[in-house]
């Protein structure tokens, strides 16, 4: 084993920095039901409303506009169902909590580089007849690949249909406004971004009438039941203000990015990037070494104290082939050896040599019992 | 006289004595150090099996399985994380509802005094169709069991009770209900957010198919919850969202470990200071309401006198509006009934069923005591509502 470990699964969950954990540890301090008429409730009530204010500017959406809930899972259901009697279309690449969040969807194809087909989707909305709501995500967390956001809001609106944005994996690495994306419906999660986990939000545009799906209390003006969880909704919020101010921080990130894939290529010139000619995520490399089951590979890296992921990190031990490579047109071969490496602020150029060492290693070991 | 006036001097620059226990409790300070790590150098996701972090976070989230499987005699691998009690309660409603349909079960049978959730889950099953039946409640808050056994047909898939109300405190016979429901071939769901940790649980000798658990109402943190789901015979449900398939497909989305953690650690908690705590907190309750009637003979105890949770009263204080009431004790945090409705001005639900008139329940306090009440609250609390409901008039009219 290794003495230091090299966390390059970011887009699984990030650290929490100081500054949530403290504003957090004093939140646990609170006692005190946000609804509760007492003292103890409307300070509760004081401070949800504050965090609620510094997410909102996170997306430069006014704070009526976000709805709390226990993450981005959660809020992707919502999206999708409390919209009752509209035909649902998915692009193919979206995370399995929207993909499966209704059962008939129709899917937009993406092109090799894992873009949404913007003329499919116009083609699609062209002859459907009832009214439609469309999900296209802000960057996809396997490839990190950025999706045109904005134009298909256009395409979306020009139809009359409604457009929802996943953006648990773009937010707080790109800039993101509702109204610069133009989205009506826009998902976020806390853990993605430095807070914790077992938060997220929906926002809704005023004039979109979500009806409630989780149902009891009428918390959240009616549109989501369930008492608040007010530390970690105050740990969203610093996280929030935090992931704007660290922005600055996103050329090195991505200059660390590149260097990682350049001499991982060096390395083995026969390795695949997806979506390499696509806009990505500064943070995000998606490869593939030929001939090596990811697994394999994770298991070696994670030997050498380097902790990356073969996709999307949710059911435990669940090995299936990724559906963001298949709907990209990647061989299933190719597709079998792809591991995802994501970084975060906290990367230093050591992460990448550590990285680039256990990998090189694993390849020309392979190399070599293979010839 | 001086001794009360030392008090309520002491008490003025403080903050409010916290009587709302069952709104929310305060997280336990134990439970807050067994959570940290994980907020921050144990951060991983615990589906990232594949490297160490996500595997030190998987052992935690298990090991919290476990300590939240133990108080209430089930096994680790019954229980579904949630993001709390009212999910756990939309999830035992409609994911058995909808998974038990095609197989030609369509009835549903509740109380008119269950939370909010419970009933707002059982109206959005009634508007797709399923057959609902809500049950009125004698006086003293408790269900009638024949009448219950009366409402359940061959066709019910699922009867959901409440342990103990969240206002009155009531505790329902569940041993009876759950042998009840066993023998008619229905799935028995209890409500138990306000019970787990302060009344004895057992899923086995009740024959409780689905149990509810909220984190925040047991000195646990808010955000969590869980839903116990029997193995043997197999309770079927389906899951109200799908996703990344965690929870073995019943509950997708990244489960949040240090909020598994507290929840793990509250339950353990819970398990190990509930006898001593139950007989503390009823000797407070005792001595609360008997000092408040010797000041106010007038004032009543709604609910079950006895088999009630050992931290809750219910009390009218006929012709004192229950708002000024609470105006007119700034040094004490309490509150009319269910938080979530407490901005609400219609009269409790709840005292409605229990045939108790409009004008009375206006004038009712929900008084929660719990982990942190000690005697010199109590005392404090007593005079503060005895002195106030006086000065207002009570009994008057």
């Amino acid at each position: 084993m290794t003495s230091r470990l090299t966390y390059l699964d970011w887009n699984a969950t990030a650290p929490m920095p100081s500054e949530v954990a403290a504003a957090m540890a004093e939140a646990f301090a609170r006692c005190g039901n946000p609804s509760s008429v007492h003292r103890f409730g409307r300070d509760a009530r004081r401070v949800l409303e504050a965090a609620r204010a510094q997410v909102a500017a996170l997306v430069d959406a006014p704070p009526s506009e976000i709805i709390f809930t226990s993450g981005g899972t959660e809020a992707n259901h919502l999206a999708l169902n409390g919209l009752p009697d509209r035909r649902v279309m998915v692009s193919a690449v979206e995370h399995d909590s929207v993909r499966h969040a209704v059962a008939d969807a129709a899917v937009i194809p993406v092109n090799p580089q894992g873009i949404v087909d913007l003329a499919a989707l116009d083609g699609m909305l062209a002859v459907e007849k009832r009214p439609a709501l469309v999900a296209l995500m802000l960057a996809n967390n396997e490839t990190g690949v950025i999706q045109p956001v904005a134009e298909a809001t256009r395409i979306a609106h020009a139809h009359g249909a409604l457009l929802h944005c996943d953006a648990v994996q773009g937010a707080g690495k790109l800039a993101l406004g509702r109204a610069s994306l133009g989205a009506d419906l826009v998902t976020l999660s806390a853990h993605k971004l430095g807070g914790p986990a077992g938060v997220g939000a929906l926002v809704v545009a005023s004039n979109v009438p979500l009806a409630a799906i989780q149902r009891g209390g009428g918390q959240e003006r009616g549109r989501r039941a369930g008492t608040e969880n007010l530390p970690g909704i105050i740990g969203f919020g610093v996280a929030c203000l935090l992931a704007v101010a660290r922005r600055g921080d996103d050329a090195r990130i991505e200059a660390l990015r590149d260097e990682a894939e350049r001499r991982l290529l060096a390395v083995a010139p026969d390795a695949k990037v997806h979506g390499a000619g696509a806009r990505r995520l500064p943070n995000t490399l998606c490869l593939s070494m030929p001939g090596v089951p990811a697994a394999t590979q994770v298991m070696a890296l994670d030997l050498a104290g380097v902790m990356v992921s073969s996709g999307a990190a949710c059911s435990s031990g669940k090995v299936k082939r990724s559906h963001v490579l298949d709907a990209m047109g990647v061989p299933p071969a190719e597709a079998e050896g792809a591991i995802r490496i994501s970084l975060g602020w906290s990367t230093s150029g050591d992460d990448i040599d550590r990285l680039v060492d256990a990998w090189g290693t694993l390849y020309t070991r392979n190399r070599a019992s293979a010839a | 006289m001086t001794a009360s006036f030392a008090r309520t001097q002491r008490r003025l620059n403080a903050a409010p004595v916290y009587l709302d226990y069952q709104a929310t409790t305060p997280l336990d300070r134990r439970v807050l150090e067994d959570m940290l790590p994980y907020f921050t150098e144990k951060f991983g996701n615990p589906g990232s099996v594949t490297h160490a972090y996500g595997r030190e976070a998987e052992a935690a989230v298990e090991a919290a399985r476990a300590q939240v499987a133990a108080p209430i005699g089930a096994e680790a691998r019954e229980i579904v994380f949630t993001s709390g009690a009212t999910e756990s309660n939309n999830l035992a409603l409609k994911g058995a509802a909808r998974f038990h349909r095609e197989l030609g079960k369509d009835g549903i049978v509740t109380l008119a005094t269950e939370h909010k959730c419970v009933l707002e889950s059982v109206a959005a099953l009634k508007r797709e169709g399923f057959r609902v039946t809500i049950l009125p409640v004698e006086p003293d808050g408790l269900v009638d069991l024949d009448r219950l056994a009366a409402a359940i047909d061959e066709r019910t898939v699922i009867v959901s009770v409440m342990a103990a109300n969240n206002e009155i405190g009531v505790l329902q016979p569940l041993a009876e209900i759950g042998a009840l429901c066993r023998a008619r071939g229905a799935l028995f769901h209890s409500d138990a957010a306000q019970a787990v940790g302060k009344v004895p649980i057992d899923v086995e000798a009740m024959k409780i198919d689905l149990l509810s658990i909220s984190g925040h109402k047991i000195y646990g943190p808010k955000g969590i919850g869980a839903l116990y789901v029997r193995r043997r015979p197999r309770a079927r449900l389906a899951a109200l969202f799908d996703g990344g398939g965690q929870e073995r497909g019943l509950r997708s989305g990244t489960l949040p470990t240090p909020l598994c953690v507290g929840l793990g650690a509250a339950a353990a908690l819970a398990k190990a200071e509930m006898p001593a705590e139950a007989d503390r907190l009823m000797g407070l309750r005792r001595r609360f309401l008997a000092g408040l009637r010797a000041r106010l003979p007038e004032v009543r105890l709604n609910g079950e006198p006895e088999r009630r949770l050992p931290g809750n009263l219910n009390l009218s204080f006929p012709g004192v509006p229950a708002l000024a009431l609470m105006e007119a004790c700034p040094g004490l945090a309490l509150s009319t009934g269910s938080a979530c409705t407490a901005t609400e001005v219609e009269p409790s639900y709840v005292l409605r069923a229990l045939g108790i008139a409009d004008e009375l329940a206006g004038a009712t306090l929900r008084i929660g005591l719990g982990r942190y009440t000690n005697e010199a609250e109590i005392d404090y609390a007593v005079d503060a509502l005895a002195a106030a409901a006086r000065r207002l008039g009570v009994g008057r009219g």
